[in-house]
């Protein structure tokens, strides 16, 4: 008789836990790409709000400024080092725009879908893309590259997929995020002052976006850079990016290693 | 112990088949690494350093007055640190909830206090905030919501406070808002404050702490006024157009006053092809360096 009861009732729960993601392709269909199950729209726009770091970021600070990077004594002597003179002879003016240091640049991002497990950013400021590639994706060999090879996932709040449906008016924030995991980029900067990264360092990422009380809308991405070479504990800096209604603004302009 | 089938069953079935609140547990020991503004954060930003912040008139010359020395006074020693200074100062956060000795649920969410900053008491219960005309304190009065996994709180009826530790000030009319965000080890906090007296626009800024298992005390309650030799009477100050620490940062970094002085533009990326032609790169950092310390 109690066995009779356990397969009645798990029966009956049977078809509400197998239900698919709502409105995201049906039973024995394809699974949902991730462009269909993100759980943020990052696509469109979006400017910096510089009022962090100002003068490491809206300005070139001097030699020797590195306060608040957890530098190691082998990273001072290499930013000791600093010549953008230097830099700009050999072509190595993009230092500063690699993958760790590209969003704390002064600048507009444009995220579109290149398709439907591929997310692309761009900047103007220096006019550089990463490329975001969610699923199994193996990144192709070959010489380390200034923006890395991303892996990218969304992280989904409990609740988000199969639950209820989804409150069109309900604000962003706490819906999910996107976690992007990026290896393989060139040795740069941190800093424009030369504050280095080295090829073996590590960054991940944590795109997060949330609704302002006077209906702004913000992209908050915390960044966590490991360099065992350089750094003697993770770097961790938050970027935050207003959104826009359009593309006002952007302006791609080269790399400098001087301003 | 006889289980009952029906009712493990019904718990499994739930636990399965319906989402479970999105509220996630934001209680630990949070360390601040102050990787970014580390000066403001840490022995203080440099006079004259408005760059970023959304001014109107009124908050620069507010601030353009202000003189540090306000702190020796013994009734303003233990003043000017409201809620704010979680984002704007140094020290990490000891973070508990409180909950209802019966139904067990969340009352409030707790940030402990520092020696200079009051607690921060986030009331989860759904209790409206106290009428315009309420008292203010350095404390303030916060609520919170859940969106998802995301508690986003409001605090205000907070006193004037500092945004930034040079004299730029909050007016008691703010509005502060916080957004906690956990991602593992990680817990970041985007706050804006909202203020109509000193801002033309909310001002943003963001702060990632790391989950520590070293116990962090939670000390107050806040501050103890003493003597520092301030004559009675004296409020320290500047009159307009005389602080004579206008141009430290300038002189210090090459940065055109313009930029210095704030102003919501100065936050803008496209800000920077106004200053470009003035700006100076000084060739040496000259103090507050940073860099390894000794032995590393």
């Amino acid at each position: 008789m109690r066995y009779r009861v356990w397969a009645l009732i798990l029966a009956a729960a049977l078809p509400l836990v197998a239900q698919p993601p709502r409105g995201r392709g049906g039973r024995g269909g394809p699974p949902p790409t991730p462009e269909a199950m993100s759980p943020i729209d990052l696509t469109g726009y979006w400017v910096s709000v510089v009022d962090e770091d100002w003068r490491y970021r809206m300005v070139v600070p001097p030699a020797g400024d590195y306060m608040g990077v957890p530098m190691n004594a082998a990273s001072k002597k290499v930013a000791d080092a600093w010549d953008p003179a230097k830099d700009e002879a050999s072509g190595d003016v993009c230092k500063s725009y690699g993958a760790p240091a590209i969003l704390r640049q002064p600048e507009h991002l444009h995220f579109t879908w290149q398709d439907d497990r591929t997310l692309k950013l761009e900047t103007d400021t220096g006019t550089q893309t990463r490329v975001f590639h969610f699923g199994d994706w193996k990144a192709p060999a070959g010489p380390p590259t200034l923006q890395g090879d991303s892996v990218a996932e969304w992280e989904i709040t409990r609740g988000g997929r199969g639950g209820p449906a989804p409150d069109p008016n309900a604000p962003p924030q706490g819906k999910g995020s996107l976690k992007v995991t990026t290896t393989h980029f060139k040795a740069g900067y941190l800093r424009k002052n030369g504050v280095p990264y080295s090829e073996n360092a590590q960054l991940t990422e944590y795109y997060d976006m949330i609704r302002e009380h006077n209906g702004d809308l913000m992209l908050v991405v915390t960044i966590v850079t490991t360099d065992p070479q350089y750094l003697r504990e993770p770097f961790i800096i938050t970027s935050h990016f207003k959104k826009q209604a359009a593309n006002d603004g952007w302006k791609p302009t080269p790399c400098s290693a001087k301003w | 112990m006889r289980r009952n089938p029906i009712i493990l069953s019904a718990a499994l079935v739930a636990s399965l088949s319906f989402p479970a609140l999105a509220e996630i547990d934001l209680s630990g020991s949070w360390q601040s690494k102050n990787h970014e503004d580390a000066l403001e954060r840490g022995a203080g930003p440099n006079p004259g350093d408005f760059t970023g912040i959304p001014f109107n008139d009124s908050g620069r010359a507010f601030a353009l007055m202000n003189s540090q020395s306000q702190l020796s006074m013994p009734e303003r020693i233990c003043a000017f640190y409201s809620q704010w200074h979680l984002m704007v100062g140094t020290f990490g956060m000891k973070m508990w909830n409180e909950t209802d000795s019966i139904t067990g649920k969340t009352v409030a969410w707790v940030i402990g206090a520092w020696e200079d900053r009051a607690v921060m008491r986030i009331w989860m219960d759904g209790r409206p905030h106290p009428g315009k005309n309420a008292p203010h304190s350095q404390e303030g009065f916060t609520t919170g919501v859940w969106d998802g996994d995301v508690l986003t709180a409001t605090t205000t009826h907070m006193l004037t406070g500092y945004l930034r530790r040079n004299g730029v000030m909050t007016s008691d009319q703010a509005t502060m808002i916080t957004h906690f965000i956990r991602h593992g080890d990680l817990l970041t906090l985007a706050s804006e404050i909202v203020d109509p007296v000193y801002l033309t626009e909310p001002y943003y800024i963001t702060r990632t702490f790391v989950n520590t298992t070293n116990l962090m005390s939670s000390g107050g309650p806040p501050c103890i006024p003493g003597d520092e030799g301030v004559p009675v009477g004296s409020v320290p100050h500047y009159l307009p157009g005389k602080n004579p620490l206008v141009d430290e940062m300038t002189n210090l970094y090459g940065i055109p006053r313009e930029a210095a002085m704030g102003g919501a533009e100065t936050a803008d990326p496209a800000f920077r092809d106004k200053i470009k032609d003035k700006f100076k790169t000084p060739p040496k950092c000259q103090k507050n360096c940073g860099g390894p310390p000794a032995g590393n």
